[in-house]
């Protein structure tokens, strides 16, 4: 391999960066000029430090949300039957977002969020029943991978038996998609026609308690919301309601196989694990938004043009060591935390509520029926990068 | 002492809540409300410092009319 000057030239799709990206990210941070640029994958900007993430986040008519997603789109997306479908709020940006993302906040809360508490955990049961006897699974592909999708099917009151489809198709958006925009078009339609038949059958069959339904009756200045706006929610739930949190999931499970001592912190202490969640999400933030600039400007010294690509590396801003004391170290009862693994300002993550019940029960499942596991090879542990970084293989026994 | 929430910075993170919660919950959108307006019980001010360090958007300030002599 190449040794690339990370200040001009870094690769979030570099194998290397993939496996562990915080070498070049504390490179970066520490260096004189801690927003990096790369002209590779169509140029982007990669700020590293928590003050400058957070700042960009809150002055969101500067960095608009209008391309999400760091690499370029096929040309062929904004055309079609489904041109005009987008994944709001998170692709949305003011006055808009203001209503996109108001509409589907309260499924959300915290008291929403709740009555999902005991199907996820039955779940995480039954997963675990599938390979207990074995003394061995993998962590990521049997157990993290299978439950947020289930959880967000539930949630949108599709068939949970369609979990693979659902999979495959969020990682052809998301993991093989992002450098490789045939593969990203095919999986965006895969998705966009099957939740187009959804909608269609929720106009015919309307149900009750179902969001799909609640949303498509939904009223904004006394009109009726837009389909392509209900089309764009579906959209969004399966793109970043699956692997983010599968990936927070597994990231956890690969950080406690190693840690006996945190295994027992948890054990002995119950009360902790509010707190340890945060800080497993600050450690090991799987998501990096893109932003896009939308006016010319200069940021912190960088000039920036209109149309330019921003990576939010909010995983970067968790590990910066001005903002958090030993910020290499999981410690689960961190006093303070200010983290931003669901980001900051307008666009924080609006499944941030069901991410943390989804992280919280499946390893405190895990935990009660396996006290005891380790990693089989910490060597063969691979790992998903780009924009949603965890672990996709993760043997572990026990 | 006691705490405010600026409406206009909390994004709905519900840190504070998960930090405090005897005196942070959440409206039917998520965002932080006050359980406790009026002076905090002493055993809960450490709670409240807690709250106030884990909310990104610095939207939480603590009131303490003691430490103003």
């Amino acid at each position: 391999m190449t040794t690339i000057d990370p200040l001009t030239d870094y690769d979030i799709f570099d194998a290397e960066f993939v496996l562990d990206p915080f070498p070049v990210m504390d490179a970066i941070r520490e260096s004189e000029c801690p927003i990096a640029h790369t002209e590779r994958w169509g140029g982007s900007w990669l700020p590293t430090r928590y003050e400058d993430i957070v700042a960009m986040a809150q002055e969101h008519d500067l960095f608009t949300s209008r391309s999400i997603i760091v690499t370029p789109p096929p040309p062929v997306q904004f055309e079609g039957p489904y041109a005009g479908v987008a994944a709001p709020p998170i692709s949305s940006d003011p006055p808009e977002h203001h209503w996109h993302r108001r509409l589907i906040l309260p499924f959300f809360a915290p008291q929403a969020v709740a009555k999902y508490e005991d199907g996820t955990r039955d779940l995480c049961n039954q997963l675990i029943d599938g390979f207990i006897d074995g003394g061995k699974a993998d962590a990521a592909a049997d157990y993290a991978q299978q439950i947020p999708v289930r959880v967000i099917a539930t949630m949108l009151g599709v068939p949970t038996d369609m979990s693979d489809e659902f999979t495959s198709w969020v990682r052809g958006v998301l993991e093989v998609g992002l450098t490789d925009p045939k593969v990203r078009l095919e999986s965006r339609m895969k998705i966009l026609d099957y939740f187009r038949a959804q909608i269609d059958d929720r106009k015919a069959n309307p149900r009750d308690d179902d969001m799909i339904t609640t949303l498509l009756n939904s009223e904004v200045d006394g009109q009726k919301v837009p389909e392509n706006y209900v089309h764009g929610v579906c959209n969004l739930m399966l793109i970043a309601g699956v692997d983010t949190t599968w990936s927070s999931i597994g990231a956890s499970l690969w950080h406690l196989a190693q840690h006996p001592e945190h295994r027992a912190q948890l054990r002995d202490d119950p009360d902790l694990w509010p707190m340890a969640i945060e800080e497993l999400l600050r450690a090991y933030a799987p998501v990096t938004m893109a932003r896009q600039v939308d006016r010319d400007t200069e940021f912190q010294g960088c000039p920036m043009h209109a149309g330019d690509r921003i990576l939010m590396a909010f995983p970067a801003a968790n590990r910066d060591p001005r903002q958090f004391e030993n910020p290499d170290e999981v410690i689960l009862d961190r006093e303070h935390n200010r983290h931003v693994a669901f980001g900051a300002g307008i666009h924080r993550c609006a499944g941030s509520n069901l991410a943390r019940l989804e992280l919280r029960v499946a390893l405190q499942t895990w935990l009660a029926r396996i006290p005891e596991f380790q990693l089989v090879d910490p060597a063969t542990v691979t790992w998903a990068g780009g924009q949603v970084r965890g672990p996709r293989k993760c043997a572990v026994a026990f | 002492m006691r705490v405010e929430i600026d409406a206009g910075s909390c994004h709905g993170h519900q840190m504070c809540a998960i930090a405090a919660p005897e005196i942070f919950g959440s409206d039917e959108y998520g965002n932080a409300v006050l359980l406790i307006e009026d002076d905090l019980p002493a055993e809960l001010e450490s709670k409240a410092r807690r709250a106030e360090n884990n909310c990104p958007e610095r939207a939480i300030s603590i009131i303490d009319e003691a430490s103003k002599g």
